[in-house]
């Protein structure tokens, strides 16, 4: 089943030993190694931003405001909508697993343009600088929507800082979405048709998409924003001759969007993991592959739901409604597919499985209540309660983070030739999705009720499911430690990992673990479709 | 009403309560459907077909071109896409009840700032936080804000709006039940968001005869934006013949205005606010562009006050739209200054 483990001696060349020293991280133009300098970066503020939750479940098991501030309140959730969402979301799976794996599974040495890829790396730590810098001297306080004209006019936060950190960091995810479109274009090894392409590729290049084309509309809006609130020009406020409800237009144009960057590649990953996990190609390849394309045009057209009740006009809110329920039914053909390859399939339940169905049934629950939302006459009742920010934690946490870290553990022997141990890691895959649900399942109930969010203080009838989700996180935050830990381990202790420790199919499966600097020794052939399970060899590495 | 420890509902207090919670109850019920058998699917897949051994053979492939396969897409596309329809239908006849208020409404003011809500009734009442209004009558809020953006919700009444800086934007409910409610700001307002609240004081009509009777004795709102007219100087052009440098307001409430360059607007509410602050945006045709602007001398509860006045010496309920001393037929000669007999006249 498994490719004879080509490792040999301690020795061995490979990416991670091929040269040494700070200098030869810092000025890599190698895909793996940029991605490793992205993981780094995204597992700190990942760890900075969950920071940020604990602080904030803390404060709400009471309904007084009795540990923070409301100042400093309002500061820890608009700082960790920032942090969580530019800076470590958006670059999550593109940044780390796309750009680690994209070259090897199209059989190609590198992506298109190296040096742009470092470049991008070096954008988002500036961005990420500029946002540090924020945190340290004082914070934010205006959501992470950064709604005009509070955000203009109002707050007293470092507005033009932040918005300069997401600006900044903007270009970065312009430039990877840029460069994976061109290697997908042109990089791609003999034989290697679109067609028998990984959908992990697929659902990148549909990211892609969104990325270079979405991006630059919020680089827009928040220069204009940082133009209002520095030099009093108005865009946005009407005290200067602006329109606030023009802002919510251009922000949610990208920032509605920028979830299906976020959860995309999830299904990229989800797609990859099912398929390998039951032996079977996924049901419904071409359905999946399209579906991923048909999210990313369609999902350009549905930014007009989060303005129901900002006075938008009645009729362009029936357009938008209608269209945010033509998009949801790609994600509701491929959450069908992934269970349909499962059938009669031979499933074997490891710790990236876990996670994938994992974020089948989280990502269900946050798919089917945005069709609450999407809803006119339900949205004017749920909009701005907690039953949003279950919504779309349900999406981006239980979906794109559980498919992140399906992802991370799935290549983890890849990336660095060290298997991780199985119980742990199945325990936590556990912990994490119990504690998820804890969490955020009782913040539906919560909006139901009329919770608005970005409370500080609440009614005291608010405060039993208030408490029920403080609990949940900490479950949660809890299991997020355990992964750093043992995966931490394995990079020292872990047992050597083979080639192709799970039986995937996939021409990075076909190089050694961890690859060596060239990915390939021989440029790879390939010579049939994706996931063919029952052959032993997938292509003919030379 | 003493709010309980536990509940899964809000009050139901509106007439749009039961029907939000209908819709609610659908989509719980299609979701909770489809997640149970997702779920159910997978653990039963996950058991029934895990791998024994590592000699179990390959599976073989579904052959994915088969008619069956395509069967299948369509059917779990067409069906979700269906009941998602309904959703979509449900939903939008749901949000057209709730965006137009019906004419026979009762109006009020709301005035958001940060971090109180500010409230006038007609009759001259007003107050704070608080909204006092009378059961199974139809209530229209209009609604503006002093600064940034908020929004007044009552949970128990299921419905929301956005409140902005600005502009004019409405929201209606009619009560069911007599009680005291919640008021919430839902948008993000700054620093105490959370404080923004209040509540809605739900009477009987005779009781809320009695509250209006006990409030402050500074005559109506018309009234009271009848004396702005006239300490403001607005009286002094806008005259109540036809004479005066500037439109005569009298009978021009919510009737079509030619401006200048053959566009016309209703003078409504906003049109009114804006010709107030922003004189030279919409000039009325045959007039020249010499009003200055009242930005800064009049707030958003003053502009509240002039509208009612507008609107009292508006066309009568139930009378032609057109007013004709509306009309602005002739071209006044520049300078010609006629007597400030509105003022009189604004006192009718």
């Amino acid at each position: 089943m498994t490719a004879t483990p080509t490792i040999g001696t301690e020795t061995e060349k490979n990416y991670l030993n091929h040269q040494h020293g700070l200098k030869s991280w810092l000025l890599t133009e190698d895909h793996k190694r940029i991605a490793l300098l992205y993981l780094l970066s995204i597992t700190f503020f990942f760890f900075l931003g969950g920071l940020m939750a604990v602080l904030i479940r803390l404060e709400l098991a009471t309904p007084a405001g009795d540990l923070v501030e409301s100042n400093t309140y309002n500061k820890l959730f608009t700082m960790h909508g920032v942090l969580m969402i530019f800076f470590f979301l958006i670059p999550s799976i593109p940044a780390v697993l796309g750009n680690f794996l994209i070259p090897l599974m199209i059989g190609a040495k590198d992506l298109a343009f190296p040096k742009i890829n470092l470049l991008s790396w070096y954008i988002y730590i500036l961005g990420g600088i500029f946002t540090v810098y924020v945190l340290i001297v004082g914070g934010v306080d205006t959501g992470w929507t950064f709604y005009t004209p509070l955000s203009t006019s109002y707050s007293n936060g470092y507005v033009i800082a932040t918005g300069l950190g997401i600006f900044i960091a903007g270009f970065s995810s312009i430039l990877t979405g840029l460069n994976f479109i061109v290697t997908v274009h042109r990089m791609r090894a003999p034989g290697m048709t679109w067609f028998r392409l990984p959908l992990f590729v697929w659902a990148h290049y549909a990211t892609s998409l969104i990325q270079i084309l979405g991006t630059p509309v919020v680089a827009v809006t928040l220069f204009l924003l940082v133009l209002e609130r520095g030099f009093h020009i108005g865009f946005f406020d009407p005290a200067y001759g602006g329109d606030p409800v023009l802002y919510q237009h251009l922000f949610w144009f990208y920032s509605h969007p920028a979830v299906y960057i976020m959860i995309l590649p999830s299904m990229g990953v989800v797609s990859e993991v099912i398929s390998t996990f039951t032996q079977k190609k996924p049901f419904g390849y071409t359905f999946i592959a399209f579906s991923s394309v048909a999210i990313a045009v369609f999902g350009f057209l549905v930014w007009g739901h989060h303005l129901y009740v900002s006075s938008q006009s009645a009729y362009a809110g029936m357009v938008f409604s209608l269209l945010s329920y033509i998009v949801a039914i790609p994600s509701a053909i491929k959450v069908f597919n992934w269970t349909t390859t499962m059938y009669k399939g031979s499933v074997r339940m490891t710790t990236p499985m876990l996670y994938a169905l994992g974020f089948i049934g989280l990502f269900t629950i946050g798919g089917l209540t945005g069709l609450f939302l999407a809803s006119l006459g339900m949205d004017v009742h749920l909009t701005d309660t907690y039953f949003v920010v279950a919504h779309f934690h349900y999406v981006m946490v239980g979906g794109a983070v559980m498919g992140y870290l399906a992802g991370i553990h799935f290549w983890w022997p890849k990336m660095f030739g060290r298997m991780y141990p199985e119980s742990w890691s199945r325990l936590s895959a556990i912990i994490i999705f119990l504690g998820f649900n804890l969490t955020f399942f009782p913040q539906f109930l919560l909006g139901y009720m009329g919770m608005p969010r970005r409370y500080h203080v609440y009614p005291p009838e608010f405060q039993v499911f208030n408490v029920l989700s403080s609990a949940g996180a900490s479950v949660l935050g809890f299991g997020f430690v355990i992964p750093f830990v043992y995966l931490t381990w394995s990079l020292f202790y872990g047992e050597k990992a083979p080639a192709n420790p799970w039986g995937a199919t996939g021409l990075e499966w076909t190089t050694q673990s961890p690859p060596t600097y060239d990915n390939f020794a021989v440029t790879p052939v390939v010579t049939q479709e994706a996931y063919q399970y029952s052959t032993e060899e997938v292509a003919h590495v030379g | 009403m003493e709010p309980k420890s536990f509940q899964l509902f809000p009050e139901q207090a509106s007439t749009f309560a039961p029907t939000v919670d209908a819709l609610y109850a659908y989509l719980v019920l299609v979701s909770a459907f489809f997640s149970l058998l997702i779920a159910v699917l997978v653990v039963y897949f996950a058991v029934k077909y895990r791998k024994r051994s590592a000699d179990d053979p390959i599976p073989a492939p579904i052959d994915e071109h088969s008619t069956g396969g395509m069967i299948l897409e369509i059917v779990w596309s067409a069906i979700p896409l269906g009941l998602s329809m309904i959703m979509f239908g449900w939903g939008a006849s749901l949000f057209f009840t709730e965006s137009r208020p019906p004419a026979d409404a009762m109006e009020i003011y709301v005035t958001g700032k940060q971090w109180m809500w500010k409230i006038q009734h007609m009759e001259g009442n007003r107050e704070i936080n608080e909204l006092h209004i009378p059961v199974n009558r139809n209530i229209k809020l209009t609604m503006t804000s002093e600064d940034v953006l908020h929004d007044f919700f009552v949970p128990a009444f299921r419905t929301k709006s956005d409140v902005l800086p600005g502009r004019y934007t409405t929201e209606w409910f009619r009560a069911t039940k007599p009680g005291k409610y919640h008021i919430f700001c839902a948008e993000y307002c700054g620093t105490k968001h959370s404080g923004m609240i209040g509540y809605v004081y739900v009477m009987e009509q005779a009781q809320y005869d009695q509250w209006l009777a006990g409030g402050m004795g500074q005559g109506t709102l018309a009234e009271q934006g009848a004396q702005m007219f006239t300490s403001l100087g607005c009286v002094t052009c806008h005259t109540s013949d036809a004479n005066g440098r500037c439109p005569n307001l009298k009978g021009i409430y919510g009737t079509m205005v030619a401006l200048q360059g053959g566009a016309k607007v209703k003078a409504d509410d906003a049109y009114i606010r804006e010709s107030i602050l922003y004189p030279e945006a919409k000039v009325v045709e045959g007039y020249q562009p010499i009003m200055p602007t009242f930005k800064g001398l009049v707030t958003e509860d003053g502009l509240v006050k002039l509208i009612e006045y507008v609107k009292s010496i508006g066309p009568k309920p139930g009378s032609t739209t057109a007013a004709p001393s509306a009309a602005p037929a002739k071209a006044p000669a520049a300078g010609s200054m006629s007597a400030a007999a509105a003022a009189a006249q604004s006192h009718e």
